[in-house]
């Protein structure tokens, strides 16, 4: 599995309000006719990071990157770039390269040929322009394949010609829209790990767009989550995964449970809920909540656990028939019905060879620590 | 799978074929005739075409149609690509399907009326007639030609192929010189050709823009043979046929396999 890249550990200065983002959206806005595809967007992106843009089909994530990119204009709103407005700058002007969803390769050119097209316009001599070319290639991994045309190339083989090319005129700033979409599953795997070598081999700050979650959590340095043309949350994979601002981004990344319920009494760190599905349970306080209010509680399947007898604190318990599970090696996955119906998922560690896992249609009892529970309120 | 032809189809085939041909073929044939009487076959000779090289008027005539032919293909490609062009890659503009029915027009417009049309504006403009009038009377013709094939090639070409030229630093119109028109030559070439052989044999348009001194070919067939036919127009016949044939051909192979191929490099080039 590929690291996230080394400045997540060192310096994250996106949690310091003090320091000045390389990239900044400030409100834009794309309206095609009258379908907004992208809605009032603000974003900081700083120098050397690796930003995921993470959304489903058809949310803007491409036309967002079109405008970084200049070839779309915003309706509304301003987009600087290493302090210089983009707003009046044509795409041959910005600091900025694209990696193509469909790599956009031409045809007509070797392989050298394609990665020398933007250094021969920057009015490099040939020499020189070589010479990187060879670099880009021996980066990527392609130097034997200098002379073949791009249609005698494999689609991993394309993808690193499509990065060699954009790498190029080393850009301030990367954009790769879907880079590694067209990949099955090892190669992409591979691939992950080569762009994080790359990116932090070279220091350039990446935006990639992606609808893979699993992409999106194993490159980013930050993740935005979007949808419907909003940016609906902002943060370290870490961050979006354990804290979910909202039941879209909750939902949206990874599996999870999510019940409804009202607030019944606060009591400083903790509160009690009165849920439909669970019953009262403990849960962590949240500042701002009153009583009585509709909430709804997240819960990861990976931090409830299950018993067969009643556990002796038996907080936060009920029970429950074991309904459908899956093996997958390192864990197993269960739905299990509650008494009112609701069905459930949650997944248990296979630590060691355990005589008896729990299996089909066993009661069990299924128990949540009130710290697990994520409080949302949207 | 090996198709055996029935009867029924063989027939058809011959007879359609026989109907097209025919007439061509015997024109063909006299043209080798020694004899000076067209319909009677005297052996088998060249000296008709020996003679036709000797006959300045129709030497004249030739050149005349070649620079106009040249001329007039040129510049109707130019003017094609670029309106092929606009049409495709402009998206919505104020008047786009009114632009691209007129730019369309002429195809189906009868060739007196496009003649007359352009006769009557060279003589309101006072344009002296002569090889420019009948290189302008052409080039409107065969441009639309040209722009049909081009904006076809246009319509499946990638757009992202020229956002990425952008990307890597070009002005829009090196993009389109050194990625768009290298990946639609083949296109661009066989609407040349067409253009081309188009303005070699039109005798209507261009008996309305000649002028005395600028006769083409096929206007100085036509009035050659009302004075009664010669062996030595089979000749020249013969000749003009095996030319646009060849153009002809070229063009359509260019399309069927160049172009083909192109466009199947483009598509694997884009996509994994
Ligand atoms: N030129 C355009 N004209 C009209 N609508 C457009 C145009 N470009 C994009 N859209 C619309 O804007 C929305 C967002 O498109 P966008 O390409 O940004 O989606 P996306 O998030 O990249 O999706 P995908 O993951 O499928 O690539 C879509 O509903 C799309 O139909
Ligand atoms: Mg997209």
């Amino acid at each position: 599995m590929p690291s996230n890249p080394a400045i997540a550990a060192n310096t994250r200065p996106w949690r310091d309000p003090a320091a000045k983002p390389f990239i900044s959206i400030k409100s834009v806005t794309k309206r095609f006719g009258d379908f907004t595809a992208v809605n009032d967007v603000s974003l900081d992106i700083f120098r050397g990071e690796l930003f995921c843009l993470l959304g489903g089909s058809g949310c803007g994530k491409s036309t967002l990157l079109r405008m970084l990119a200049g070839f779309e204009t915003p309706t509304a709103g301003q987009i600087i770039i290493d302090g210089q407005d983009m707003g009046r700058v044509t795409p041959d002007k910005r600091p900025t390269n694209m990696m193509f969803q469909s790599y956009a390769l031409f045809p007509h050119m070797s392989v050298e040929k394609n990665v020398a097209y933007g250094l021969m316009r920057e009015g490099k001599s040939r020499a020189e322009a070589y010479e990187r070319v060879g670099e880009m290639l021996k980066l990527v991994k392609l130097d034997q394949f200098a002379r073949r045309k791009p249609h005698q190339l494999s689609g991993g083989q394309r993808q690193r010609v499509a990065l060699a090319r954009a790498l190029a005129k080393q850009p301030k700033v990367l954009l790769l829209d879907e880079p590694l979409g067209a990949l099955d599953k090892k190669l992409r795997e591979e691939t992950q790990f080569e762009l994080v070598r790359i990116q932090e081999t070279l220091g350039i700050t990446f935006i990639v767009v992606t609808h893979d979650q699993d992409e999106a959590m194993t490159l980013a340095t930050r993740i935005g989550v979007m949808t419907e043309g909003v940016i609906k949350q902002v943060g370290e994979p870490r961050q979006i995964y354990e804290t979910p601002a909202s039941r879209f981004v909750a939902d949206f990344i990874g599996s999870v449970n999510l019940f409804e319920g009202q607030v019944q009494s606060l009591d400083g760190s903790q509160m009690r809920v009165r849920t439909t599905d669970l019953g009262e349970v403990l849960a962590p306080s949240a500042p701002g909540l009153s009583v009585g209010q509709t909430i709804w509680l997240a819960m990861r399947p990976e931090r409830a656990w299950m018993t067969r007898d009643v556990p002796p604190d038996g907080v936060n318990t009920v029970p429950g028939v074991v309904q459908d599970m899956g093996y997958v090696g390192h864990m197993s996955s269960y739905l299990v019905q509650l008494a009112n119906g609701r069905v459930i998922r949650v997944t248990q560690a296979n630590e060691g060879r355990r005589d008896n896992p729990i299996s089909w249609d066993e009661s069990v009892h299924v128990s949540f620590d009130p710290p697990d529970f994520r409080v949302l309120t949207e | 799978m090996k198709h055996r032809l029935s009867w029924f189809n063989v027939t058809s085939l011959t007879l359609g074929f026989a109907f097209l041909y025919l007439p061509m073929l015997i024109l063909i044939i006299f043209s080798f005739n020694d004899s000076r009487l067209v319909t009677v076959w005297g052996g088998f000779s060249t000296r008709w075409y020996g003679a036709l090289f000797q006959n300045q008027q129709f030497l004249d005539a030739a050149w005349v149609t070649l620079k106009v032919a040249l001329f007039s293909s040129t510049l109707a490609t130019v003017l094609g690509t670029m309106a092929a062009y606009v049409l495709v890659r402009a998206g919505r503009f104020p008047g786009r399907t009114l632009f691209s029915g007129m730019s369309y027009a002429p195809l189906v417009m009868p060739e007196v009326i496009t003649g007359l049309s352009l006769l009557l504006l060279f003589i309101a403009i006072g344009l002296d007639r002569g090889v420019f009038t009948i290189v302008l009377a052409h080039t409107t013709f065969a441009m639309c030609y040209v722009s049909v094939v081009v904006s076809s090639r246009l319509m499946t070409f990638d757009r992202s192929l020229e956002e990425a030229a952008l990307d890597l630093g070009c002005t829009p119109f090196d993009a389109f010189r050194s990625v768009t028109l290298p990946i639609i030559m083949p296109a661009v070439i066989s609407g040349w050709l067409l253009a081309f052989t188009l303005s070699l044999d039109d005798l209507v348009i261009a008996s309305f823009t000649s002028g005395p001194s600028s006769t083409t070919l096929p206007i100085k067939i036509f009035s050659a043979v009302r004075l009664g036919v010669s062996p030595e127009i089979n000749a020249l016949s013969t000749i003009v046929i095996s030319i646009v044939a060849v153009g002809v051909i070229t063009a359509s192979l260019i399309s069927k396999h160049t172009i083909a191929r192109r466009q199947r490099e483009e598509m694997e080039a884009g996509h994994g």
